[in-house]
C-alpha cells in the first residue's frame, strides 16, 4: 500500500508517474516462497522503467487473499479442474491424463505462452487444450472463456507459478508482435482510448474507486472479487475495450492473441502468480 | 444430490499439545436458495448446506447451524486446542440428505 500512496502523493505534481521502491510491507509470498512483483524494464519497454505485477496495486485485504492456497478462492476452480483433468470425454473414449500424465508435466507452458509454433502459428493454451479435445477426444470444443476452460488454464498455469516470465518476441514472433503493440497503442472506441493511455500513463493513479495497474497478465486467469470466478485473458481484454466504449474484438481473435503476445512480453521479468486475486 | 460439491480443509501435519491451531474448511456448493424457479416455472427445492459440524476424537469442536441468507461455497475457520493426537471429523449436512465427510490426523510435535 505504501507504494501507491506514494505514487498519489507524486501524481499531484508530476506528469508522469515516479514510482519509489515498494515498501517492505508488500512483499508477496506464497507458500513461504518470495515472489518477484517489480523488477526492471524489459529493453523493448520505450515508456517505462519498472514493471509491477498487478498485485502491487491491490489493497491489503486482496493481497493475503493470494498469499495463502487456502484462502485463495480461485483454487475451488482449481480443484474442479483436476477433477475434469481425470474425467473420461468425447467419443474416443479418453482424458486428458490418458496422454499427460499429470497437470505437472506443463511445468514452465506458461512463462513461455502465447509462442509461434511449428508452422508459423501463434498458439495460446486454451487453442491447445481445444485441440487436443477436438482432435484426439473427440469432444466439443470449449468456450473461450468458459468456466470450463478457465479452470483448466488455470491448472495448467499453477504448475508454471514461481517461474520467471519469458516470451520470445523475435524470430517468427517478430510480425505478430509488432501488430500486438500496434494495438497497444492504438487509440479506438468512443472515448478515444488505447491501452497505453490507462496502463503506461496513469497506473497508481485512481480510475473510479480502483488503482490502474501496468496491466500485466502474469496472473492470469485471475480470480476477480467482482465477478466470483476466474477470469481469461481474452475475457479481460475484452471488458477493457467495453469500458472504454469500443467494439471489442472476439476472444480467441488474430486481434487479441497479438495484443496478447505483445501484453505478455512486456511482463517478461516478472513471475507467474496464476491463480492470482484481482477485484 | 448437489453436483460438483468439494469439501476442502487445512489443518496442520503436527502440533504440540494443548497447542491452539486455526483450521480453515470450505466446501464447494452450489447452495440453491429455494426461491428460483426452473425454465418451466416450477419451484427449484432448496438445498443448502444446513449444518456443519467438526470433532476432535469425538468431541464436539463446532456446530453449526446455516439458514436461507447463507453463501455459496461456505467457508469457516476457527480455532481448537489440540490436547492429544488424533483426527479432525468434519461433516457437512445437505438439505437433500447428502452428508459430506473429511477427516484430517494431526499428530504430535
Amino acid at each position: 500500500m505504501k507504494l501507491i500512496k506514494i505514487i498519489l502523493a507524486m501524481a499531484g505534481l508530476v506528469a508522469t508517474p515516479i514510482v519509489t521502491i515498494a515498501g517492505e510491507d508488500s512483499q508477496l509470498t506464497i507458500n513461504e516462497e518470495p515472489f518477484v512483483t517489480s523488477v526492471a524494464a524489459p529493453a523493448h519497454l520505450e515508456n517505462v522503467d519498472t514493471i509491477y505485477s498487478g498485485w502491487t496495486f491491490r489493497t491489503d485485504e486482496t493481497q493475503a487473499l493470494q498469499m495463502d492456497d487456502f484462502d485463495n478462492p480461485a483454487f475451488v476452480f482449481i480443484d474442479q479442474a483436476i477433477d475434469t483433468f481425470n474425467a473420461v470425454d468425447g467419443s474416443a473414449g479418453k482424458a486428458c491424463v490418458s496422454c499427460h500424465e499429470s497437470p505437472e508435466v506443463f511445468k514452465g507452458l506458461r512463462a513461455s505462452m502465447p509462442r509461434v509454433n511449428g508452422s508459423g502459428e501463434l498458439e495460446t493454451i486454451p487453442e491447445l487444450v481445444n485441440n487436443c479435445r477436438t482432435e484426439r477426444m473427440g469432444a466439443e470444443k470449449w468456450k473461450w472463456s468458459g468456466g470450463k476452460m478457465a479452470g483448466m488454464i488455470g491448472l495448467i498455469g499453477l504448475q508454471s507459478r514461481g517461474m520467471t516470465v519469458d516470451v520470445a518476441i523475435n524470430g517468427p514472433a517478430t510480425s505478430m508482435w509488432e501488430k500486438g503493440k500496434e494495438l497497444y497503442y492504438q487509440r479506438v472506441g468512443q472515448l478515444d482510448m488505447s491501452c497505453s493511455n490507462c496502463h503506461e500513463d496513469n497506473y497508481g493513479n485512481m480510475i473510479r474507486a480502483d488503482h490502474l495497474s501496468q496491466g500485466q497478465i502474469n496472473g492470469f486467469p485471475t480470480y476477480r472479487l467482482k465477478n466470483a470466478k476466474l477470469n481469461t485473458i481474452h475475457g479481460r481484454f475484452k471488458g477493457c475495450m467495453k469500458n472504454i466504449r469500443a467494439t471489442p474484438f472476439k476472444e480467441g481473435s488474430d486481434e487479441f492473441k497479438a495484443l496478447e503476445l505483445y501484453v505478455a512480453s512486456r511482463s517478461n521479468g516478472l513471475m507467474i502468480e496464476t491463480p492470482s486475486v484481482r477485484n | 444430490m448437489a453436483k460438483g460439491v468439494k469439501p476442502r480443509v487445512k489443518v496442520p501435519k503436527t502440533a504440540s499439545a494443548g497447542e491452539m491451531v486455526t483450521l480453515k474448511t470450505l466446501i464447494s456448493h452450489k447452495m440453491e436458495s429455494g426461491q428460483r424457479k426452473d425454465s418451466d416455472g416450477n419451484k427449484i427445492p432448496r438445498s443448502i448446506i444446513h449444518r456443519f459440524t467438526c470433532a476432535f476424537n469425538g468431541k464436539t469442536v463446532v456446530d453449526v447451524e446455516m439458514g436461507g441468507a447463507i453463501s455459496t461455497n461456505p467457508y469457516f475457520s476457527f480455532d481448537a486446542v489440540v490436547p492429544e493426537a488424533g483426527e479432525f471429523h468434519f461433516t457437512w449436512y445437505d438439505d437433500d440428505g447428502s452428508v459430506y465427510e473429511t477427516k484430517k490426523k494431526v499428530e504430535m510435535a
